[in-house]
């Protein structure tokens, strides 16, 4: 039976790790390779970088983080941020990367989807989509949340699903960073509507909300960042609870 | 010894390259070529593929000499090889991703899109599900029934000789993720992906 993965996120800028697990025995928390290491030492499905770097100048650092990365860890790592083009994602996966997500750059550029996904096979494109409530329905926004697109982020993911994109990876904007749960009727939405993957983000502040978002917004995978960040909880324990509620996790 | 990975264009293969080097350490070598003579003089070729069917016997093909020097290797002189993804399913007869392609032929059979069921299972497969082991494998040795593999595939390969599946998997029918036939071995998931018990079966292949 397929499993439902979790993936916890890290974010990185400057190739260092913003927010991280916070472990006493760590030589140095911010360092993505050790944390990363850690996570998939406990059981993480996979892995994502979210790259956060502001500064052009400091963008090729990613490329080295990936490389330290992949060459410690052996289970799936999608890095995201920052990708706008074809050779953008060619040289992540050069460096490691398994997969890659598009987020600015698949809305404002159609043919960055469809070309990668010819190129390296649909299963290393991941459409990022960051959705926002907006009466009653969703739209989609780029540049991290910061510019309105218009765009409806149901025909959206379809549309994305069209162009090649191998796994939809969804972000409530009005959830994330407010621990009170994804926005499990978007959710639920999207994943009805398309036939490749969703994984849900945003918003996790607790186990339930995993459950939730499997159970109810029919995700195929769960990503979590500040759950698993100074140790609230561990990717075992969440397995565990997951199975608990009858959810097919790897244990 | 000496191991090559064939480096084709077939997609991203960096993952396959660092958990080979990290299973080999100092005991063996690997090598990422699609030099013939070092192919011909290597003891073990494992073949990589991702992307289509059709897009990785495309490019094997545009390599001169190389489809021949592979069949050289594996009939002929009857050397390890490990297929890995679409690096198994070339193992047949004929593909029908994007369009009816021909491939390797040296297990007999046909690769075809896995039926979903009217949409019931959502394509590609992407993730963990559980192997079970139908026959005694060389490079599933010390691996337990229902470990989990990693998987990213939307077709299948179907063998005509059932004799030659050592796994299969279930998503929407039992799928088969690993064949082994003489010197011919093959998965379908992703032992580069599959953390520890994906390096054991890379370790696995390495020791045969």
């Amino acid at each position: 039976m397929l499993k439902n993965r979790i993936i916890p996120c890290l974010d990185v800028k400057n190739g260092r790790v913003v927010k991280g697990i916070n472990f006493v025995d760590l030589k140095d928390a911010g360092d993505p390779v050790e944390q990363a290491k850690i996570y998939s030492d406990g059981g993480a499905d996979e892995i994502c970088f979210l790259d956060i770097t502001a500064s052009n100048e400091n963008r090729d650092i990613i490329y080295d983080v990936v490389k330290k990365t992949s060459k410690k860890c052996f289970v799936p790592l999608t890095v995201g941020g920052g990708v706008r083009s074809v050779d953008d994602i060619n040289k992540l996966l050069i460096c490691g990367a398994d997969k890659v997500s598009i987020n600015t750059a698949a809305v404002e550029n159609s043919k960055v989807v469809i070309d990668s996904s010819k190129k390296f096979g649909s299963q290393c494109i991941v459409v990022a989509i960051d959705a926002k409530k907006n009466g009653d329905k969703w739209e989609v926004f780029t540049h991290g949340g910061r510019k309105n697109s218009g765009i409806d982020a149901l025909g959206y993911a379809k549309q994305m699903e069209e162009n090649g994109a191998g796994e939809l990876l969804v972000t409530s904007m009005d959830r994330d960073g407010t621990q009170v749960g994804y926005d499990i009727d978007l959710m639920s939405k999207i994943s009805s509507q398309v036939n490749i993957p969703v994984i849900a983000s945003g918003g996790v502040g607790n186990l339930d909300h995993l459950v939730d978002g499997i159970k109810l917004g029919k995700a195929s995978a769960v990503l979590a960042a500040s759950i698993f960040h100074y140790g609230k909880h561990s990717v075992k324990e969440a397995k565990d609870y997951l199975d608990l509620k009858g959810i097919p996790v790897r244990i | 010894m000496n191991v090559i990975i064939v480096d084709y264009n077939s997609g991203n293969i960096s993952s396959v390259i660092n958990s080979f080097k990290e299973v080999a350490e100092d005991k063996v070598k690997i090598e990422v070529t699609s030099d013939l003579n070092k192919i011909k003089l290597s003891d073990k070729v494992v073949l990589p593929g991702q992307g289509s069917f059709k897009s990785c016997v495309d490019s094997l093909n545009k390599i001169s000499g190389l489809t021949e020097t592979l069949n050289k290797f594996v009939i002929t002189d009857k050397k390890p090889l490990l297929g890995i993804c679409v690096g198994l399913q070339m193992f047949a007869d004929i593909g029908y991703e994007e369009r009816e392609t021909k491939g390797l032929g040296w297990i007999s059979g046909k690769v075809s899109k896995i039926n979903n069921q009217n949409n019931k299972y959502k394509l590609p497969h992407i993730g963990w599900n559980q192997i079970n082991i139908v026959k005694d494998s060389k490079i599933l040795k010390g691996i337990e029934n229902n470990s989990h593999m990693y998987f990213v595939h939307s077709y299948e390969f179907i063998p005509n000789d059932k004799s030659v599946i050592s796994a299969t998997t279930d998503y929407s029918s039992n799928i088969v993720c690993s064949v082994e036939k003489e010197n011919i071995f093959g998965t379908q998931f992703h032992p580069e992906k599959s953390d520890k018990l994906g390096l054991k079966i890379i370790d696995n292949f390495m020791n045969l």
